[in-house]
């Protein structure tokens, strides 16, 4: 592609050129070029991937986010969107060359419509203000990762985050019904609608969870949620996690859905003691977070079969909550389990797999054998109600080769998952971090179908270039390591771009 | 000062640079940015805890110091709520206070930058000096400050603050001088030495009235040693580390001979570095020793009277409270359900809690003098947030929020009373009418 004209008349770079647009589109503070403030936003929340951006900038509307999205397509730089920088693959780790989009100016809630349930916000509120806004009203925003009090709902959208009451409840997919998005060829346009359902092919469900990889969304419309009527939160200790493990299948196969279903084992357990001092009952093995809630009647009726079946798997302690304050205790010990690491290892990897249910206690054994064999400590959260493993890999980078054990425990653990009929992530996504696992889960061809649906999105490729496919390609090229043209291409169907 | 013989290592010296086993705490989760008042106010990553502890690591790794850096960690409020949220428990408030002392040896502040800082310390910590006052104005025309300031052009910064502070700090009465022993009301309970400080002296000399009355009718004999001086808070905040030694030792010596139990502060801002004479003194052989046990005494009047259960009737009090936590309460000295008992164990009282309570109200010692702009803005912030909660008295525990409060409240055109926690069980123990706290401005 050659170089714009105005480049080859002024001598100025593509990069000079997209500052310079910068300046002209955002207001001062909006534009960081200074090296020590670029270097503060060279990780997210995985801390060990590092790349400075070569620009920063933070715009205060849809309008400007647009305006550099079109100057980058013009320019061809590379663009990676970011929104509270908590994510836990690498997703908004910066490229070198190019411009980190940063949403968090971008923080209205611009509309909550109690009476069709939806609230209309910009990318970088933060999940849990769409709660807070909303509960005056009587409801409030389902998907809860455990960052909720920090992380934006543009990265939620990006990641298809879950949380603990996506068991229940659903992921982001399930909750946004419409958005305004920004091609990577800095088009505004507009995915989903007002309308329960939309005829065609459902962009938006490829957008939400696309990781950043096929535009930035600078408008959300989100599905509210009537607050239950009862809730009711247990805390539950277990001598073993194969006895929790057996409580959680029992409850399911009875038929229960309960909001959520968290395990957590004695080294996490020990991890948020220290933390935030949640007072989890002594000496267990294992603990279950478990919520029902509902219209109080069947809260009622359901909590005699959860406190019966978990005593039938051998529960030695039962609390439930009594106050608000009880509820929010319990809580805090599961949510804060993650940073709540750092008290107890100097250093962590926080995975992320799925294992199918029934498998828990089999691959929650095949993780301790590889932890005793290996000398790694591995401490589990989880959301168990539906196999979703988060298995925090503990280490000191100050002992030589310590990091390099850590990430090879790491990854069996991933592996466990794929031989049980898992997935890589459940919730953090693929992003840097996991790139190269995809061709354990996907075949060629599926990699090559979803290389081409990005192509449709960003020919150019400037969209969050590098994350989540493991040999990134243009798009000019021919898709496949195979010898010869894809099956598509040779049917006639498809050409390439 | 610049010490030139201190090795430079990238952005600090040899002194106490930030502590690199503290910083590899912070796992950059980023659970500290939505309680952070400046990330709340311009959404930018170096201008949050995550972002300055960032920046510190850069200085380790050999980044200079540079003016962008130092714009930042000026820029911290000191609330300290990020410690509270911090899941990891890093210690922002060692760290930053750390760096501060570093930026004021090593970086070059612009001369109005300088002459402001001057000021400012020629007049805050010195209670004398502050008394002196009938207003700050009155005392800038007296000493002929007022022409510095404005020849280095920042009367214009200063002076609308200093103009609202005279309007809304109180008349200056010769308040009776307070007896340098009030003996316990009933059977003795406890010894207090009380610390008058230096703002809540001259502009709220009724608090410490106050706080001596509950203590005595609780059965504790309370010794105010006379010219105490300041306890070195505003220094160590602002770095100014070799300053705050010397009035913390002058502290320590004061009490020392008082025999007493406990030391009681009734401002948050002074209490949070009571609690800390021991890091700052354990340089010092001839004091370390003696800062610990000093630091072991220390108690907020909260803490106190929760610790020493009422024994003081209380007279009913019909009055609706929004009660504020002043940061250096919360944050720094997780001092949060005491005040709050000793409101509900009024009766009449209702409690009412503030939206966003977390964050702070923009005071920050003399946070909102240095950076008004911002300051300014986070009190319009918290004043919305407590009249909305609809309470007829606002309560707190420390003078620079209530001045920042009460000015922000009055700006918005909305009257409310304010006072201290220990004026409502003043008021209730002696059976005053609620009316007189409810019209109660400052």
């Amino acid at each position: 592609m050659g170089l714009p004209a105005d480049v080859e008349t002024t001598g100025a770079t593509p990069l000079e050129i997209l500052i310079q647009r910068a300046r002209e589109l955002l207001p001062e503070e909006g534009v960081i070029t200074d090296r020590a403030r670029l270097r503060t936003y060279e990780c997210d929340g995985l801390a060990h991937y590092r790349v400075t951006p070569a620009l920063v900038v933070i715009p205060e509307t849809a309008e400007q986010l647009a305006g550099i999205v079109r100057c980058c397509a013009e320019q061809q730089i590379p663009y990676v969107a970011r929104g509270s920088g908590t994510g836990l693959s690498g997703g908004s780790l910066p490229h070198a060359e190019g411009v980190l989009v940063v949403t968090s100016r971008l923080r209205a809630i611009k509309e909550v419509r109690r009476d069709d349930q939806r609230a209309v916000v910009e990318p970088g509120v933060i999940n849990l203000d769409v709660t807070r806004a909303s509960t005056p009203d009587g409801y409030y925003y389902a998907p809860d990762p455990s960052s909720q009090q920090v992380c934006s709902i543009g990265g939620n959208v990006a990641e298809n985050s879950g949380g603990a009451h996506c068991l229940k409840y659903g992921f982001t997919t399930n909750h946004v019904l419409a958005a305004e998005f920004v091609t990577a060829e800095g088009e505004q346009v507009r995915l989903g609608g007002d309308a329960p359902d939309s005829p065609g092919y459902d962009l938006l469900g490829a957008v939400v969870g696309s990781e950043g990889t096929l535009g930035i969304v600078t408008e959300v419309t989100v599905r509210l949620v009537r607050l239950p009527e009862k809730v009711v939160t247990l805390l539950v200790g277990f001598d073993s996690t194969d006895r929790a493990g057996a409580a959680v299948s029992a409850i399911i196969a009875a038929g229960i859905v309960p909001a959520a279903i968290e395990m957590m084992d004695a080294l996490a357990i020990e991890a948020a003691e220290a933390a935030v001092a949640c007072n989890y009952p002594d000496g267990a093995g294992a603990v279950l977070v478990i919520e029902l809630d509902g219209p109080a009647t069947e809260v009622d009726a359901e909590y005699a079969d959860v406190v019966r079946l978990c005593e039938e798997t051998g529960a030695f302690e039962l609390r439930t909550a009594q106050t608000p304050e009880e509820r929010v205790l319990i809580w805090k010990g599961r949510k804060s389990a993650f940073a709540a690491v750092g008290r107890i290892s100097p250093d962590y990897i926080v995975q992320d797999g799925v294992i199918p249910r029934t498998a828990l206690p089999e691959v929650l054994r095949a993780i301790a054998d590889l932890s005793e064999r290996s000398g790694v400590r591995v401490a589990n959260v989880f959301h168990a109600g539906d196999g979703n493993l988060h298995p925090l890999v503990l280490f000191d980078d100050a002992v030589p080769g310590a990091g390099e054990a850590a990430e090879a425990v790491s990854r069996g653990i991933l592996d466990l998952c794929l031989q049980h009929g898992g997935s890589i992530t459940g919730e953090h996504g693929v992003g840097a971090d996991k790139a190269a696992h995809m061709p354990k889960m996907y075949a060629a061809e599926d990699l090559d179908t979803m290389q081409l649906i990005r192509c449709a999105f960003d020919p150019d490729r400037i969209s969050n270039p590098g994350k989540v496919f493991p040999t990134p390609r243009l798009c000019g090229e021919r898709p496949g390591r195979r010898q010869g043209a894809h099956p598509l291409q040779e049917a006639g169907v498809a050409e390439v771009f | 000062m610049t010490d030139m013989d201190i090795r430079q290592m990238g952005a600090f010296d040899e002194h106490h640079p930030p502590d690199s086993d503290l910083l590899g705490d912070c796992v950059h989760c980023g659970f500290c940015l939505p309680t952070c008042p400046t990330y709340v106010l311009w959404g930018e990553e170096m201008d949050s805890p995550r972002g300055r502890l960032y920046l510190m690591k850069e200085g380790l790794e050999g980044e200079p110091m540079s003016d962008s850096m130092v714009q930042h960690w000026d820029s911290c409020l000191g609330c300290m709520s990020c410690v509270t949220a911090c899941p990891s428990g890093v210690r922002y408030d060692t760290l930053i206070e750390q760096t501060r002392a570093q930026v004021e040896r090593n970086h070059r502040r612009t001369p109005k930058e300088k002459a402001l800082r001057a000021l400012i310390f020629s007049i805050f910590p010195h209670p004398k000096r502050l008394r002196a006052m009938r207003g700050p104005l009155k005392l800038l025309q007296r000493t002929g400050l007022d022409r510095r300031l404005r020849s280095t052009g920042l009367l214009d910064r200063m002076a609308p603050h200093l103009a609202a502070m005279e309007r809304l700090a109180p008349t200056i009465t010769d308040a009776d001088p307070l007896p340098e022993l009030m003996p316990a009301v009933g059977e003795r309970r406890a010894s207090v030495g009380m610390l008058t400080g230096c703002v809540q002296g001259a502009f709220f000399p009724g608090v410490n009235a106050a706080t001596a009355r509950v203590l005595a009718a609780e059965g504790c004999d309370v010794v105010i040693p006379p010219s105490q001086g300041c306890c070195g808070a505003l220094s160590v905040h602002n770095g100014r580390e070799e300053e705050a030694q010397t009035y913390a030792r002058r502290i320590i010596d004061t009490f020392e001979d008082a025999g007493v139990d406990h030391i009681v502060i009734n401002a948050a801002g002074c209490g949070s570095t009571l609690k800390d004479y021991a890091r700052l003194l354990a340089d010092d052989p001839a004091y370390a020793a003696k800062a610990e046990a000093f630091e072991a005494k220390v108690r907020d009047i909260a803490e106190i009277l929760d610790e020493l259960g009422p024994v003081a009737e209380r007279h009913p009090l019909d009055l609706t409270i929004a009660y504020h936590d002043a940061c250096h309460l919360a944050h720094a000295q997780g001092v949060r359900s005491q005040p709050r008992a000793l409101l509900r164990g009024i009766p009449g009282v209702e409690l009412r809690e503030i939206a966003e309570g977390e964050i702070c109200c923009g005071s920050a010692g003399i946070y909102n003098i240095l950076n008004p702009e911002p300051a300014r803005e986070l009190g319009e912030r918290k004043a919305r947030n407590i009249v909305a909660t609809g309470a007829e008295v606002l309560v707190t525990a420390n003078p620079g929020c209530l001045l920042q409060v009460a000015s922000s409240i009055a700006a918005q055109g909305h009257r409310l009373g304010m006072a201290h926690l220990v004026e409502v069980l003043d008021a209730s123990i002696s059976g005053s009418s609620p009316e007189e706290l409810r019209t109660r401005t400052i």
